[in-house]
């Protein structure tokens, strides 16, 4: 049992068979050379015990080597990768089931972002006229909490489209620490939704935290294995090409778990990459291969996806521009390459520059939804509500953006051109052309209830009035109100019990 | 047995259904639909009043209920009013008999250098289920033919339908065509199409401007109640 997704029948490519060949040729040669700056001994050590040219590095402030990976263990890594992973769920139907070679599209949210954008609608008066007023939506930015998450997870539990929940907000109350910060995100997003839950690691000591708590909500170490109901993205490595210390140690123990997790490389093209797609491609795919054989020589078998979140640099500061073309561009390119590899793909989409929802967040995140989809990667996460690329999120957004994948579902659903429908057609033009209106409209009938035909779009205004973003509000108020299935009370008893630093709060039992 | 087929006339208004062929909304919904049932009713003797009262326009209120209430929309009030106006000729050599007032006549055109029909097609189903005699000239119809026949068939009503504003300028030209020929009384002028606004349809001295089907049965349907 698993959730459907979006099945791409003909993903759109980029490259070339040949091109594909060549960036992964280019990326085996940079894993020789230069090779990657290595900050994380454990890393370095496994590394050379299998057989990779491990040098340390002494004009480092910290211990570093440099690693070159031969292309003989990357593919060794590639073999021992799974090419199917699942990911699970609390409600079992809400499954994820990933084939590397198969372009099933699950759209999630994420990334975390430090801000919440609270949504007003001030009326404001025309000085001119006083008796014509509108209503204009403000929108309110403020730091965000584990209510807001809480919040965030339960409409997504109620958002259609929305295969899989990544954090879609950094907790930042005052009683939040870096001690207990990872169970409180991992609670309240369980708590909250039934989806699988994924979320990076602040704290490398919580991790048999987080762990246990899972255990404890699936029944026990095998059933999570069976059930993986959360997993964890780590960006392990830093571009260009360096182990960063922390995270690589967090990677590792994720592994040696084996648990599902994302291998994640966000270089820049320009500033942390070269600006030529070719160079950012050839870099990012070597950064995640050398993460995911990392991965397979710490635990054969540990299912890893293929997390690429490319982006180019904006031209007037230097800071991501994930509403730029070219950025869409590097994500069709590494779908294209982790297929290549058979690796389930994380892939980007629908992040946008603007700092609040509007017409350019609108137009940059469609752009960047459609295409991406388009390419088929197998989990598409920052796809609801982000807004200033990664830094706030806006639940009516995220609502909206459900709104929008509908409609690109319903585009990709497969023409029906067979010999009964054309037979079907045919006797309908002949049977209209004969008669005196012409008119075909006493055929839509059938079609209209039959779940054929797109829906109309669900904030449409009245008149000339654009009402999208308060109807949007209107309906995140309405999926509020819905009710979630909570973790039962006896679980939460025991989770509460077992899994130190949970803020009491979040227990809706007591 | 009259009354089970006025129920089945009216269940078949309601769901659309012109011919036996025809499919309802409802999947299993089979057997004779509005044509058949209403030769069935006039074979019975049921007077044509009755018909209309009790099957047709009491069948058509619930269409415009459920159109209200958004169950049904434009394509399922058009497959009800098309059957009903499809009834309305087989009834009307008996509506005199029966003491059966009509609507009044009303000839429906597009004038000269359009061609577009959709829009006044639409119209002309939505009228004649609405109970009107309607006429349809046709598309690309010159002034003079327009002016010749409302002078020799005396309509009600004639409806000018225009979709672009370079054929509109027509439409005014046909109102002044009828004012030359002394019969601008004689007849309300409507007029209806895309490029078409209620401040055209004032400048070129039309009766009424319809913004599409549904507004021409209003406007008209409230002047015969006036």
């Amino acid at each position: 049992m698993a959730r459907e997704g979006l099945l791409i029948e003909r993903p759109l490519l980029r490259m070339t068979q040949e091109q594909v060949e060549r960036i992964h040729q280019a990326s085996m040669e940079i894993l020789m050379d230069p090779g990657l700056i290595c900050f994380n001994k454990d890393a370095a050590d496994i590394f050379q015990e299998n057989g990779a040219e491990v040098t340390t590095l002494p004009d480092y402030n910290h211990p570093a080597w440099l690693i070159k990976i031969p292309e003989q263990m990357v593919l060794k890594a590639l073999d021992s990768a799974p090419k199917t992973i699942k990911l699970g769920a609390r409600n079992p139907e809400n499954a994820l089931i990933m084939n590397g070679e198969e372009s099933r599209v699950y759209y999630i949210t994420g990334s975390e972002t430090n801000i919440w954008l609270d949504v007003d609608f001030p009326t404001y008066v025309k000085k001119a006229d006083s008796s014509k007023e509108i209503q204009v939506p403000e929108f309110i930015p403020r730091r965000g909490t584990v209510a807001d998450l809480c919040q965030s997870a339960h409409v997504c539990e109620h958002l259609d489209t929305l295969d899989g929940y990544i954090r879609t907000v950094n907790i930042q109350d005052k009683d939040i620490t870096e001690e207990n910060k990872d169970v409180n995100k991992y609670f309240a997003s369980l708590n909250n939704i039934t989806k699988h839950v994924m979320a990076g690691l602040t704290s490398l000591d919580q991790l048999d935290n987080v762990v246990n708590m899972a255990e404890i909500i699936t029944g026990g170490k095998d059933q999570l294995k069976e059930n993986p109901i959360i997993s964890f993205i780590t960006c392990l490595v830093k571009s260009p090409l360096q182990f960063v210390e922390d995270t690589t140690d967090t990677f590792i123990e994720i592994c040696k778990r084996g648990l599902p997790v994302v291998v994640s490389s966000a270089p820049q093209a320009g500033s942390t990459a070269p600006i030529k797609e070719a160079g950012i491609i050839a870099q990012i795919n070597s950064e995640v291969l050398a993460g995911i054989t990392l991965g397979q020589l710490v635990n054969p078998g540990t299912p890893v996806l293929y997390g690429s979140v490319p982006v180019r640099a904006r031209m007037d500061t230097l800071n991501d521009s994930y509403g730029c073309v070219e950025t869409s561009q590097y994500n069709i390119d590494c779908v294209q390459l982790a297929r290549y590899y058979k690796i389930p793909n994380y892939s980007t989409s629908g992040v946008c520059d603007p700092k609040i929802p509007g017409q350019q967040s609108s137009i940059e995140r469609l752009f960047s939804d459609i295409l991406v989809t388009l390419s088929g990667p197998q989990y598409l996460h920052c796809t609801y509500g982000l807004l200033d690329c990664n830094s706030v999120f806006c639940l009516p957004q995220a609502v909206l953006d459900d709104a929008h994948f509908k409609m690109i579902k319903f585009f990709l659903r497969q023409p029906i051109i067979d010999e009964e429908e054309l037979a079907d057609v045919l006797k309908q033009i002949r049977t209209v052309s004969g008669t005196p209106q012409k008119i075909f409209i006493s055929y839509i009938r059938k079609v209209m209830r039959s779940g054929q035909l797109s829906e109309a779009y669900p904030f449409d205004g009245d008149g000339e009035g654009d009402n999208v973003f308060k109807l949007a509000c209107e309906k995140t108020q309405a999926l509020l109100e819905k009710p979630v299935d909570h973790i039962d009370e006896a679980t939460t008893s025991t989770i509460f019990k077992e899994i130190p630093g949970l803020l009491p709060r979040l227990n809706i039992y007591q | 047995m009259s009354e089970d087929i006025i129920s089945k006339l009216k269940e078949n208004v309601i769901q659309g259904r012109k011919t036996e062929d025809d499919e309802g909304i409802e999947e299993d919904l089979t057997g004779p639909g509005v044509i058949e049932l209403t030769q069935q009713a006039l074979d019975a003797n049921i007077p044509a009043n009755q018909i209309i009262m009790d099957g047709l326009t009491s069948g058509m209120e619930v269409v415009g209920e459920k159109f209200s209430t958004k169950e049904y929309y434009i394509p399922d009030m058009l497959a009800s009013a098309d059957a009903v106006g499809a009834a309305m000729d087989l009834l009307k050599p008996h509506l005199e008999k029966s003491g059966v007032a009509g609507k009044g006549k009303f000839a429906i055109v597009t004038v000269k250098g359009d061609i577009h029909d959709i829009g006044k097609n639409i119209v002309a189903i939505l009228l004649k289920g609405a109970g009107y005699d309607v006429y349809d000239l046709g598309i690309d119809i010159p002034t003079e033919k327009i002016v010749e026949y409302v002078k020799n068939e005396k309509p009600d009503y004639l409806g000018l339908s225009a979709l672009l504003t370079t054929t509109m300028v027509v439409m005014g030209d046909v109102i002044e065509a009828l004012k030359s020929a002394g019969i601008r009384d004689s007849v309300k002028v409507l007029v209806g199409g895309a490029a078409v606004s209620e401040e055209y349809a004032k400048e070129i001295g039309a009766d009424f401007y319809c913004l599409d089907g549904f507004d021409a049965v209003k406007k008209l349907d409230a002047l015969q109640a006036a």
